[in-house]
C-alpha cells in the first residue's frame, strides 16, 4: 500500500485538453497482463517529468503523457486498446 | 444535463472568487463564479492553475462540492501546511480575486440521478467533497434515491459541513450519515476512536445483495483499503467506484 499515486480520474483535464470526449470512462486493456478496466482506475504518478499510469493488477507502464510548452506527446505502446464510450448518433 | 453543451476540447478559464469561508480550522469553502460555466455532475473535479510572474505554473485537481447551480459552484481546499497551491487558494486569494481554471471533467466518479440503485459513500477526511456534491445534488433534484454515508475523520474539529450534515440526517428523508472517529471521539461517544474497519462498513453500508453504487474517495491508503473490504464482502468491483487523492 504506497500514498505516492493517485488514480485515473486525475488524468480527465489533461486528456480533454487534448480529445474531444472524456477518455477515463474509456475501458483500456494492458498489453503487459491483458487486463480490463476503466482508465479512471489506473495507477497515476505525477512526481515524475510527465504523467506515468500504471496498470491496477501488473503495474505494466499503459499511459505516458508530457506536456510542453505548445505540444504534448502521449505514449500508449503499454495499451493494446481503448473502449471509448460515445453518444448514438 | 448540461454536460451535453460541453463540445471540443477542454480549455482555460478565468473564475473569480465570489465568498470564502472557514470549513474546518483548516480547510476553506470557496464559491467560484465563472462566466459560460456549462455545469457539472456530482463527483466531478476541476483543474486549477497558478503562474508565477516568472513562468513558473503549477497545477492541482480539487474536487466540485456543491451542487449544480448556474454559473456558480463551490470548491473545499484542505490546506496542506508545505502545499504550493492550497496556502494561497486558502490565506491569500479574497473575493473578486481571479485564477485560472478548467473544467469540470471526470466522468466516471460521478452519481447521476437517474440511476435508482441504492448508494453507499464513505469519505476519508477532506474526500467529503465530491460525495456533498451527491448528496447536495440528490436534495435538489428531490431525488428519492436512499443514500448511506460513512465519513471517517480524525477529530470533531476536523467534520467538514458539521452542521449541514446534521441537519440533513434529521430533514433529508432517505439519508443516513454514520461518523467514524479516528484519534479523537466527541465527548459522551458511545464508541472510543478506531479506525474505520469492515464490521463499520458492513453495518452502516448498504449489503452486496442491494447492488449499490458505492462511492470511496479519500487518501490514497484509505480508499485502496476501503476498497479491498467492499470487494471481500461481496460487492462487484465494477460497482465500487473510488477516487484517490494521494
Amino acid at each position: 500500500m504506497s500514498d505516492d499515486h493517485v488514480d485515473g480520474n486525475a488524468l480527465a483535464g489533461d486528456l480533454r485538453e487534448i480529445f474531444a470526449v472524456d477518455l477515463t470512462v474509456a475501458t483500456g486493456q494492458c498489453s503487459g497482463c491483458g487486463y480490463r478496466g476503466s482508465v479512471a482506475t489506473l495507477r497515476v504518478y505525477q512526481n515524475a517529468p510527465g504523467i506515468v499510469a500504471r496498470c491496477p493488477h501488473c503495474e505494466e507502464v499503459v499511459l505516458r503523457l508530457v506536456r510542453g510548452r505548445d505540444r504534448a506527446w502521449l505514449d500508449l505502446r503499454g495499451t493494446v486498446s481503448l473502449e471509448i464510450p460515445l453518444p448514438s448518433p | 444535463m448540461a454536460r451535453a453543451a460541453v463540445s471540443g476540447r477542454l480549455t482555460w478559464r478565468v473564475a473569480e472568487l465570489a465568498e470564502a469561508t472557514d470549513i474546518t480550522k483548516s480547510a476553506r469553502g470557496l464559491v467560484f463564479d465563472v462566466p459560460g460555466w456549462p455545469g457539472h455532475l456530482p463527483g466531478q473535479h476541476v483543474d486549477v492553475r497558478l503562474t508565477a510572474e516568472d513562468g513558473y505554473s503549477v497545477q492541482r485537481s480539487y474536487s466540485i462540492s456543491s451542487a449544480p447551480d448556474g454559473e456558480r459552484f463551490e470548491l473545499s481546499v484542505q490546506r496542506v501546511a508545505d502545499g504550493e497551491v492550497s496556502p494561497y487558494l486558502c490565506d491569500v486569494l479574497s473575493p473578486g480575486d481571479r485564477i485560472e481554471l478548467r473544467g469540470p471533467v471526470g466522468g466516471w466518479f460521478v452519481w447521476r440521478s437517474a440511476d435508482q440503485a441504492p448508494v453507499t459513500l464513505v469519505a476519508g477526511g477532506s474526500g467529503i467533497a465530491p460525495l456533498m456534491a451527491m448528496i447536495r445534488t440528490r436534495a435538489a433534484e428531490g431525488s428519492r434515491v436512499p443514500f448511506r454515508l460513512i465519513y471517517s475523520v480524525r477529530t470533531p474539529e476536523d467534520v467538514y459541513y458539521a452542521d449541514e450534515l446534521r441537519r440533513r440526517a434529521r430533514e433529508d428523508a432517505g439519508l443516513d450519515v454514520h461518523l467514524v472517529y479516528t484519534r479523537q471521539a466527541p465527548e459522551g461517544s458511545p464508541e472510543p476512536p478506531k479506525r474505520l474497519g469492515l464490521a463499520t462498513l458492513n453495518t452502516h453500508g448498504w449489503p452486496a445483495d442491494f447492488a449499490p453504487n458505492v462511492f470511496v474517495c479519500g487518501p490514497t491508503g484509505f480508499v485502496e483499503t476501503v476498497s479491498d473490504i467492499f470487494v471481500a464482502l461481496g460487492h462487484d468491483p465494477r460497482r465500487v467506484r473510488t477516487e484517490r487523492f494521494g
